[in-house]
C-alpha cells in the first residue's frame, strides 16, 4: 500500500488533471461552469479529507475555514480595495491563523467532543459574520464587483469572470492541491498521520509528538479549505454567510465519505457525484433532496468506504 | 559506573490504592533484569512511569544521569527508552513493513533515504523472523507473530533500554524458545527490563530479578538467590519451604 509504484500513482493523478483540462474544450457551457465550481469545492473536500481521512479527526466546523478564506479574500477587495493576488493570500492567511488557534483549543479534545467543539467554533464564526453586518453584508452577503476581479500581470490582464480563465484558474488550484496532497500522503509525515489515526497511544510510544503532528494537520487542512474559499470569492464573486453555515461543514464530510475517505482522488469523485445526482434528480422532481438522501443511504450501506475506497479495497490496492 | 536507570521514592497512588509505593530501583547498563510479582503488585504501573505513560504521584526517575520525571513519553522514546505493550498494540490495518517503518524513520530522521529505511526495517524484521511476512497486514498475523512484531517495533527504535511487558504471554512453547534466543541477542546492544510471569523464562534470561509485592520491592538478587528466598516463596510462589 505504501511502497508500491509511485510512478503509477503520479501518472494517474496527472492523467486526471489532463482529463479535466481536455474537458474544458468539449463541455457545453452549463457543465463547463459547473465543473469549475466543482473543482473549487473539491479543493475544500481535499482539505477536509486531509484531517478526516488521514488523521481520523472528524470536524463539524470546517465551514469556518472555507468562510475565513471566502471573507478574507472578499473583504480585502470590497472593503480595502486590494488586488486579486493579495486578496487571495489574505484569504489563505486568515484560514491558516484561524486553524492554528482552533487547533490549539480543539485538539485538547478527541472523538465526539472534538466534533462538538469544532461545530461550536464554527457557529461562533458564523454568528460573528452576521453580527458585523456593516462590514460583511450580514445574511445578504456581498457581491465582489466584476471590475475588481481582474488579475493584472504586467501588460496582460486576466478577467477572472471569463469562463475559460475561471475554469483554468480553478483547474490550476485543484491540480496544485491534488499534487501537494499526494506528496504529503506519500511522505513520512503522511505515514505518521495515518499511524495517529490507527493507534494514537502506540504512536506516542514510538517517539512521536502526536499533538503537534495533529496541530500541523489541522493547519494544513484549514489552509487548503481557506484557499478554496478564497478562490470561490474571486472566481464566483459572491461572499455570503450561507457558506459559513453548518451546511457547509457537513457537505465536505459527505463529499469525502461518498468519494472515499483517505483516498487522494475521492474528494473530487464525491463532489462530482453529489452534484451529478442533484443535477439529474432536480430535472425530474422538486423533491430532489429526497433522492440525494436515498442515494447517500444506499452508498453508506453498500459502499461504506466510499466509491474510491471500495475500488481500492477490491481491485486497486496501490491507489494512494 | 552510573546506573542506566534509577528511581528514588517513586510512588503512584490511585485513590487510596498505593499501586507503587516509595520504590528505589537501580538498573545497570547491559543487564537483563526481570521484574516479577503477583498480579496487582504494581509491575506494569512501575514500568509505565518509567516509560512516561503514567505520571508518578511523587518521586524521581533518573535515566543515564538525567532527571526525566517530567519528560513527555515521546521524548523519553527519543532518549532511548522503548516500551512494548502488554496488550498487543500494533497497527492492525497497516502492513508489517509499515508498522516497523514508523519507528525506523524516527531513528533515521537526519536525512534518511528510502533505501536506508528499507534496510533498517528488514534488519528488525529478520532479527524477529518476520521478514517473509513484511507485506501482510499486521492484523492477519498469528498472535505469536504479533507479539514478535511488538518487539520488532521496539528494536527498530534502537533503544538503550527496552522494556518488555509480559512478552511471552500467550506464546506456544516452541515460540518461547525462539523468544529467549531473541532477547539474549537484543541484550548485546541494549539493557532489557522484562516483566514476566513465566518462571522458566525468567530463570533462563535474567541476570538479576526484582520481586514486587503490594507496590513495594520485596526482594532483589540473582535468580538463584531469589529462588532460595523464603519471603519470595511465601508471597509469590505461595509454597512454604
Amino acid at each position: 500500500m505504501s511502497e508500491a509504484s509511485p510512478a503509477k500513482a503520479y501518472a494517474l493523478h496527472l492523467g486526471v488533471i489532463a482529463l479535466l483540462f481536455a474537458l474544458s474544450f468539449v463541455l457545453p457551457e452549463y457543465y463547463h461552469g459547473l465543473l469549475a465550481r466543482i473543482m473549487v469545492l473539491a479543493v475544500f473536500a481535499m482539505g477536509y479529507n486531509m484531517l478526516f481521512g488521514y488523521v481520523g479527526l472528524l470536524s463539524l466546523g470546517h465551514a469556518m475555514f472555507f468562510g475565513a478564506g471566502l471573507y478574507g479574500a472578499g473583504l480585502a477587495i470590497i472593503q480595502l480595495g486590494w488586488g486579486v493576488p493579495l486578496a487571495f493570500l489574505v484569504g489563505i492567511a486568515c484560514g491558516a491563523v484561524l486553524a492554528l488557534v482552533i487547533g490549539l483549543l480543539a485538539l485538547r479534545t478527541t472523538g465526539v467532543a472534538f466534533m462538538i467543539v469544532t461545530m461550536m467554533f464554527a457557529q461562533v464564526f458564523s454568528l460573528l459574520i452576521l453580527y458585523f453586518a456593516t462590514w460583511t453584508g450580514g445574511d445578504q452577503g456581498q457581491v465582489v464587483p466584476q471590475p475588481a476581479r481582474v488579475l493584472n500581470l504586467g501588460a496582460t490582464s486576466l478577467d477572472l469572470t471569463d469562463p475559460t480563465v475561471r475554469y483554468m484558474s480553478a483547474l490550476l488550484l485543484f491540480s496544485l492541491v491534488l499534487l501537494v496532497t499526494l506528496a504529503i500522503v506519500r511522505s513520512r509525515y503522511g505515514r505518521v498521520l495515518v499511524a495517529i489515526r490507527e493507534n494514537e497511544e502506540r504512536t506516542k510510544m514510538l517517539g512521536y509528538d502526536t499533538f503537534s503532528n495533529k496541530l500541523m494537520a489541522v493547519v494544513v487542512s484549514g489552509t487548503i479549505c481557506a484557499a478554496s474559499g478564497a478562490a470561490y470569492a474571486l472566481l464566483f464573486g459572491y461572499v455570503g454567510s450561507s457558506f459559513a453555515s453548518v451546511q457547509y461543514s457537513i457537505l465536505p464530510l459527505l463529499w469525502v465519505l461518498l468519494g472515499g475517505a483517505a483516498t487522494t482522488l475521492g474528494p473530487l469523485i464525491g463532489t462530482v457525484f453529489m452534484y451529478y445526482v442533484i443535477d439529474v434528480s432536480s430535472g425530474y422532481t422538486s423533491a430532489y433532496l429526497l433522492i440525494v438522501g436515498i442515494a447517500l443511504i444506499l452508498l453508506v450501506l453498500f459502499f461504506p468506504k466510499g466509491i474510491l475506497g471500495t475500488i481500492r479495497q477490491r481491485w486497486l490496492g496501490w491507489l494512494p | 559506573m552510573t546506573p542506566l536507570l534509577a528511581t528514588k521514592g517513586l510512588s503512584r497512588h490511585f485513590g487510596g490504592l498505593r499501586a507503587v509505593d516509595n520504590v528505589d530501583f537501580t538498573l545497570m547498563p547491559g543487564e537483563i533484569r526481570a521484574v516479577i510479582g503477583p498480579n496487582g503488585a504494581g509491575k506494569t504501573t512501575f514500568v509505565s512511569m518509567v516509560s512516561g505513560r503514567i505520571q508518578p504521584s511523587s518521586g524521581a526517575i533518573v535515566f543515564d544521569g538525567a532527571d526525566i520525571t517530567g519528560m513527555p513519553a515521546y521524548v523519553r522514546v527519543r532518549q532511548g527508552i522503548a516500551y512494548t505493550f502488554q496488550i498487543t498494540s500494533i497497527y492492525a490495518n497497516l502492513s508489517v513493513y509499515a508498522n516497523v517503518a514508523l519507528p525506523v524513520q524516527l531513528t533515521l530522521r537526519h536525512g534518511p533515504s528510502k533505501s536506508a529505511i528499507q534496510a533498517a526495517v528488514m534488519t528488525a524484521l529478520e532479527r524477529t523472523g518476520l521478514a517473509d511476512r513484511a507485506h501482510m497486514p499486521a492484523g492477519q498475523l498469528s498472535y505469536g507473530h504479533q507479539r514478535l512484531l511488538e518487539v520488532a517495533m521496539g528494536l527498530a527504535l534502537k533503544p538503550r533500554l527496552l522494556i518488555l511487558d509480559e512478552p511471552t504471554q500467550g506464546l506456544a512453547d516452541s515460540e518461547i524458545d525462539n523468544f529467549i534466543v531473541l532477547v539474549r541477542d537484543i541484550a548485546r546492544s541494549a539493557t532489557v527490563l522484562l516483566i514476566e510471569h513465566n518462571m522458566p523464562v525468567v530463570m533462563q534470561l535474567a541476570d538479576r530479578i526484582t520481586v514486587f509485592n503490594a507496590g513495594k520491592i520485596l526482594a532483589e538478587g540473582t535468580p538463584e538467590a531469589i529462588r532460595e528466598n523464603a519471603a519470595v516463596q511465601e508471597a509469590y510462589l505461595g509454597t512454604a519451604p
